[in-house]
C-alpha cells in the first residue's frame, strides 16, 4: 500500500506545524496556489509504521552480506553517524562566518590532509559530491590546464573497456570524444592498443587500478610514461582504493589527478543511492585549477580558500560544500582506523576476497582470470552454466537472495560474459563468507537438477522477478487516485 | 583492529586455502618500487569514546548561533521521526535499488517521493534527485539544451536574480559543452527580472529562460509573464523553485499558459538540516514530453510474474551505466537517504502543515523586517512582495554592524555586497517558522545597540532615501 492510500481527509500530524495560518494578506492573489498539492493526510503513526515496514523491505549492510563488486559494502560503523550529527554541526549554516565553525572547518581540513597522505597527491579539494562528480572535477581540469597552456587541439579522453560508465558519460560532459582501450586476456590495458591510439589529440586517460577486473594493472608506470610522453595527463579512479589502501599510492603510481569514493573506501553509508562524497587529488601542475571552496589553516585560523586565491580555479561545483556531513563520517571513520589501521583495511579485503574466490574456484566456478590475484574483488563468468544449461548470471544473483545474500554485481564490467563481480569487503567473518559460498554450491546443484528454481527466482521476497519492459513502455512514474 | 573481525586462526585457515604463507603475498602483483612507506601523516587510531570527546568538542565550540540566513540553505523544524526512521539500517546502508526485488522498500519510497515533488511543483514526472539545488539547475541547462529541438542555439538567459553561486555552478558544469548564460539585470526598484531587457532577444534563438522564484533576493517574480513570453519565443522555462513556497505559491506547473517546462530546486527545506552545506538533494521535475531527457535515477510502477504490483528502476537507457558516453549525463550515486528524509518530512507535514510553515515563515520575515526598519539606519531596498527573505540597507559600514552581533552569537543574515556591490551595505534577511517573537526582539534590540555606539562614536550615516 502507497502512503497516499492511507490518507484520509482532513488528518495530519497536528504536532508537526504551527497550530494556525499566518497572515498573507499582503501577498496579491495572483500569486498563490489555487489547489493544494495532493500530498498524503495521515497521522504520525501512520507515517511512522508505513515507512518503517517499508524499510523491511530492503536488503542492507546492517541486515545482510552484500557483496556487491565495485561498492565496497563494508560496515558503517554507527559512531559516525551519530558524532557527524551532533546538534552544533547540523545547526552550522553554510554560510555563516568561520569564526562560528572552527570545530567544523577543523575536521574537514584534517580529512583533507589525511587524504593526501593516504593517496600521495599534493592536494586536496573536498567539494565533489560523489565519484562520477569527481570525476567530472578531474577531467575539467585537465581541461583547464591543456587550455592555459594554448594546447587546445586535444580532443579525445581514453577510456578502458572495462572502465565504468560514468568515465565516458564525464568525458563527454567535458567537451571531449572518447577513445576506447580493450583489454588483453590476462585483464591488463591492451598496450599495443593503448600505443596505437596515444597521440597530440590525446589530454589524458582514465584509469582505475586496481581495475573493475578486480586485477592490479601490472604495467600501471609503463603506461603513465606514454601518456605523459604525448603530453597528456592521467585520471585515476578511485573506486577501487579499498583494496590498496597503506600499500600503495595513486600519486607514487604516477597520476596527476584521482577521486576517491568516500562512500566507499571511508564507509560512509550508501543511503539507498546517496549520497556519497568524491574528494579529488591533484599533482602540483593541477593544483592551480582546482575547484572551491577548499580549506585552508594558517596555523591559526581555519577559512576558505576562494577566487582570489585561485583566479584560475575550474570553479564552483554545488551552491555550499558539496556533501559536508559524508565527510564529517569519513573523517570520524578515518580517525579511528588511525595510520595502522588503513593498511589494514586492505589486508582484510584482499584477504576475504582471495579466500572467497579459492573457495567458489575449488567448488568448481570459473574464475574469469584464473592465475591473477584478486585484489578486493574477483570475478566469476558463468559463461558455461549459461551454455549448458541455459541458467545466466541473472537466474544465480535473483536466487542468491532466496538464501538471504545480496547478490554480486551482474554483468559489469561489460566485456566478461555473464559475470559476478564479488566484493566481501574486510568487515565480514570467515563463517560468512563460508555461508555465503555453502549457498553458492547449493544454487550451483540446483541450476543442474531442479533448472526451474533459479529461473524463476527470487521466490522468497515481497515481489517476484519484475516486468522491466512492462516499467518502461507503460510509464507509471507518479500515482494518481 | 577496527572493525575487523578475523582471529589469528581464521587468518590461518584462510591463508592455507589461498595456499599462501601470509597476507603480504597477496600483494605480490604490485611492482616492488610503486610500494608506499608507513603514513606517518595520519594520527594513531582512536576508540569510540575518545573521537566522541573530540567530536562533541568541536561540535560545542561551534555554538548554534541565532539564525536569521537564509540565502539558500534555511533553518526549519525537523520531525524527530524523519531522522529515527531515515537512519534505519535498512534504509541507511543499503546500495541504490539495483536487485529491485530486495529493495521494493527504497524504490517504493522513491515512486511515493516523485508523487509528492510532481504534485509540489504541478508537473507531471520526477526524477530520483541530484546532487543539489546548484549542480541541479546546470543538469536543468544540459537537459533544456536537448529537449528544446525548436531551438539550435546554446543559449541560456540567465537573470541576475538567480543565486550568485547557482550561476557559478552552473557556468562551471555547462562551460565545456559550449553553452552561453547570458545575464538578464534586475530592477533596482522592485528587484525583479526587468522585463524590458528581455525585448533585446526577442526573435533570436534563445534555448530557455531561468526563472528562480522567489527570486534570491526574495522577491516574487512575474512569472506568468516570463514564462508566456520565454514560450512566445520558442525557448523552454526552467524554474528554480523553493519546495516550501510551493505549497503556499502558484507552482511552477501553473505558471502562465502552459506552465514553466522544468522545475528544479534545492530540496534541504524539507527535512534535511542544514549541516555546514550538505548532504542536501536537487530535485528536478518536468512535462512527460520530456522524460526521456532527464538526467538520474526514476522509478516505475510495473507487475510482477504473478501479477502484484512493484517498483523498478526504469528509462536506464538514458543513463550512464547502460549508454555510457551516450548518457544525459554521468550522475551514478545520488542523494538517495536526503530523499527518503524529505518523503517522510512531507508525509507528516501535508499539504496543510507546509503551507502553513510557509505563511509562518512570510509573516515572521515580514515582523523582522518591522523590527529592523525601526532604526533609522536600516530600510528595505526593493518595493515588491516578497516570500521569506528580505534585502536591507543599513546606512554603516556592514562590517562593523555584523561582527558585534556575531559575538552575540547570532547570525543576522547574508552580506549582499560581493555579488551585488551596487547594493552597497545590504543584508538579505529571513525569519523561518523557528523564529519566535522574542528572537526577532533579540536581534533588532541588538542591532539597535550596535548602531547607537556606532552612531555615538561619530561614524557617517547615510541619510534614509524617500
Ligand atoms: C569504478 C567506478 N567508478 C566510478 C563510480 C561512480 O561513483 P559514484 O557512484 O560515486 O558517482 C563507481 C561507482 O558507482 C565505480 O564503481
Amino acid at each position: 500500500m502507497l502512503i497516499f492510500e492511507h490518507s484520509h481527509s482532513g488528518r495530519r500530524a497536528q504536532a508537526q506545524a504551527p497550530q494556525s495560518n499566518a497572515d498573507v494578506s499582503d501577498i496579491p492573489e495572483d500569486f498563490l496556489r489555487a489547489m493544494p498539492p495532493g500530498l498524503p493526510q495521515v497521522s504520525e503513526l501512520q507515517v511512522v509504521r508505513h515507512y518503517t515496514r517499508l524499510s523491511q523491505k530492503n536488503f542492507s549492510i546492517d541486515t545482510q552480506f552484500y557483496p556487491l563488486g565495485s561498492c565496497t559494502m563494508k560496515y558503517n560503523p554507527r559512531a559516525c553517524n551519530t558524532l557527524a550529527m551532533l546538534p552544533g554541526f547540523l545547526a552550522r549554516h553554510p554560510l555563516a562566518p568561520v569564526s562560528m565553525g572552527q570545530g567544523f572547518l577543523a575536521c574537514l581540513y584534517e580529512l583533507q590532509e589525511m587524504l593526501k597522505e593516504v593517496t600521495g597527491m599534493k592536494a586536496v579539494t573536498l567539494t565533489p559530491a560523489a565519484g562520477a562528480q569527481g570525476e567530472f572535477t578531474g577531467v575539467a581540469m585537465i581541461r583547464a590546464y591543456h587550455d592555459a597552456n594554448g594546447d587546445t587541439a586535444r580532443n579525445e579522453i581514453l577510456v578502458p573497456d572495462a572502465a565504468h560508465g560514468t568515465n565516458p558519460a564525464t568525458a563527454v560532459m567535458c567537451g571531449y570524444k572518447v577513445h576506447e582501450i580493450p583489454t588483453d586476456r590476462q585483464g591488463d590495458v591492451d598496450m599495443e592498443a593503448l600505443r596505437i591510439a596515444v597521440g597530440p589529440q590525446t589530454a589524458g586517460i582514465m584509469l582505475t587500478n586496481p581495475s573493475t577486473l578486480g586485477v592490479f594493472e601490472r604495467r600501471i608506470k609503463e603506461i603513465a610514461d606514454l601518456i605523459h610522453e604525448a603530453g597528456g595527463l592521467l585520471y585515476y579512479d578511485g573506486a577501487n582504493l579499498n583494496a590498496i589502501l597503506g600499500k600503495v599510492r595513486p600519486g607514487d603510481m604516477g597520476f596527476d589527478v584521482i577521486h576517491m569514493n568516500l562512500h566507499k573506501t571511508f564507509s560512509t553509508p550508501h543511503g539507498g543511492g546517496g549520497p556519497g562524497a568524491g574528494p579529488v587529488g591533484v599533482s602540483k601542475r593541477l593544483e592551480p585549477f582546482m575547484p572551491l571552496p577548499i580549506v585552508g589553516y594558517d596555523g591559526n585560523e581555519y577559512d576558505w580558500i576562494t577566487e582570489d586565491v585561485r583566479p584560475q580555479s575550474i570553479g564552483r561545483l554545488s551552491a555550499f560544500m558539496g556533501n559536508a556531513g559524508v565527510l564529517m563520517r569519513a573523517y570520524i571513520y578515518g580517525r579511528m582506523l588511525g595510520r595502522e589501521g588503513m593498511h589494514r583495511v586492505a589486508d582484510f579485503a584482499t584477504l576475504n576476497a582471495n579466500y572467497l574466490m579459492a573457495r567458489l574456484t575449488e567448488a568448481g566456478f570459473d574464475v574469469a582470470f584464473p592465475g591473477r590475484r584478486a585484489t578486493h574483488e574477483f570475478i566469476i563468468t558463468l559463461k558455461r552454466q549459461d551454455k549448458e544449461l541455459g541458467i545466466t548470471a541473472m537466474d544465480f544473483a535473483k536466487r542468491l537472495l532466496d538464501y538471504n545474500f545480496h547478490a554480486p554485481t551482474t554483468y559489469f564490467p561489460l566485456l566478461v560474459p555473464e559475470c559476478l563481480l564479488i566484493e566481501p569487503t574486510e568487515t565480514e567473518t570467515k563463517e560468512e563468507l563460508d555461508a555465503f559460498v555453502e549457498a553458492m554450491i547449493k544454487i550451483k546443484q540446483e541450476a543442474e537438477n531442479s533448472p526451474e528454481l533459479l529461473k524463476e527466482a527470487p521466490h522468497t521476497q515481497p515481489v517476484r522477478r519484475l516486468d522491466e519492459v512492462r516499467a518502461a513502455k507503460q510509464l507509471d512514474l507518479t500515482w494518481s487516485a | 583492529m577496527p572493525f575487523i573481525p578475523h582471529s589469528e586462526s581464521d587468518i590461518r585457515k584462510m591463508l592455507a586455502t589461498i595456499g599462501v604463507d601470509n597476507i603480504e603475498a597477496l600483494f605480490d602483483e604490485i611492482p616492488a618500487n610503486l610500494r608506499m612507506g608507513k603514513l606517518s601523516g595520519v594520527p594513531e587510531g582512536l576508540i569510540e569514546q575518545d573521537i566522541a570527546r573530540l567530536m562533541m568538542e568541536r561540535a560545542e565550540a561551534d555554538g548554534r548561533p541565532l539564525c536569521f540566513m537564509g540565502a539558500g540553505s534555511y533553518d526549519h523544524h525537523i520531525p524527530a521521526a524523519v531522522w529515527e526512521i531515515t537512519t534505519r539500517g535498512e534504509f541507511y546502508s543499503a546500495y541504490t535499488p539495483y536487485q529491485a526485488e530486495a529493495s521494493q522498500g527504497t524504490l517504493q519510497l522513491i515512486y511515493e517521493f516523485q508523487t509528492m515533488m510532481a504534485q509540489l511543483t504541478g508537473l507531471d514526472v520526477s526524477n530520483a534527485s541530484l546532487y543539489d539545488g546548484a549542480s541541479g539547475l546546470a543538469e536543468a541547462i544540459l537537459m533544456a539544451v536537448r529537449a528544446n529541438r525548436k531551438s539550435k542555439s546554446h543559449r541560456i538567459l540567465m537573470p541576475v536574480t538567480v543565486h550568485p553561486d547557482y550561476r557559478r555552478t552552473a557556468n562551471t558544469i555547462v562551460k565545456n559543452q559550449n553553452i552561453e548564460l547570458l545575464e538578464v539585470p534586475y530592477s533596482p526598484e522592485g528587484g525583479h527580472i526587468l522585463t524590458d531587457s528581455l525585448k533585446a532577444y526577442e526573435g533570436e534563438d534563445i534555448a530557455a529562460l531561468v526563472i528562480q522564484h522567489p527570486n534570491f533576493f526574495g522577491i516574487l517574480e512575474d512569472v506568468d509573464l516570463l514564462t508566456d513570453w520565454a514560450h512566445q519565443q520558442g525557448a523552454l522555462v526552467i524554474a528554480v523553485a523553493n519546495p516550501i513556497a510551493m505549497a503556499l505559491l502558484k507552482p511552477p506547473g501553473a505558471w502562465g499558459e502552459s506552465g514553466a517546462d522544468i522545475a528544479c530546486g534545492e530540496g534541504q527545506p524539507l527535512g534535511v538540516p542544514m549541516m555546514g552545506g550538505g548532504p542536501y538533494f536537487g530535485f528536478m521535475c518536468c512535462k512527460k514530453d520530456y522524460v526521456r531527457q532527464m538526467p538520474g535515477r526514476i522509478v516505475g510502477r510495473t507487475l510482477d510474474r504473478d501479477g502484484r504490483v512493484g517498483y523498478t528502476l526504469t528509462l536506464q537507457a538514458r543513463e550512464q551505466h547502460i549508454r555510457r558516453s551516450k548518457a544525459t549525463s554521468n550522475i551514478c550515486t545520488n542523494q538517495g537517504l536526503l530523499v527518503t528524509a524529505a518523503t517522510i518530512h512531507m508525509a507528516l507535514l501535508g499539504a496543510e502543515g507546509l503551507k502553513r510553515v510557509a505563511q509562518a515563515c512570510h509573516a515572521n520575515t515580514r515582523k523582522l523586517v518591522a523590527a529592523l526598519t525601526a532604526s533609522d539606519c536600516v530600510e528595505t531596498i526593493f518595493n515588491r512582495p516578497y516570500f521569506h527573505e528580505a534585502a536591507l540597507r543599513i546606512s554603516l559600514p556592514l562590517d562593523n554592524v555584523l561582527r558585534p552581533l556575531h559575538a552575540q552569537n547570532i547570525l543576522p543574515g547574508y552580506a549582499l555586497a560581493k555579488d551585488y556591490p551596487e547594493l552597497g551595505d545590504a543584508l538579505l534577511v529571513c525569519a523561518t517558522e523557528l523564529r519566535s517573537d522574542a528572537d526577532i526582539d533579540t536581534f533588532a534590540g541588538h542591532l539597535g545597540r550596535v548602531i547607537e555606539k556606532q552612531t555615538a562614536a561619530g561614524r557617517p550615516v547615510k541619510p534614509k532615501m524617500a
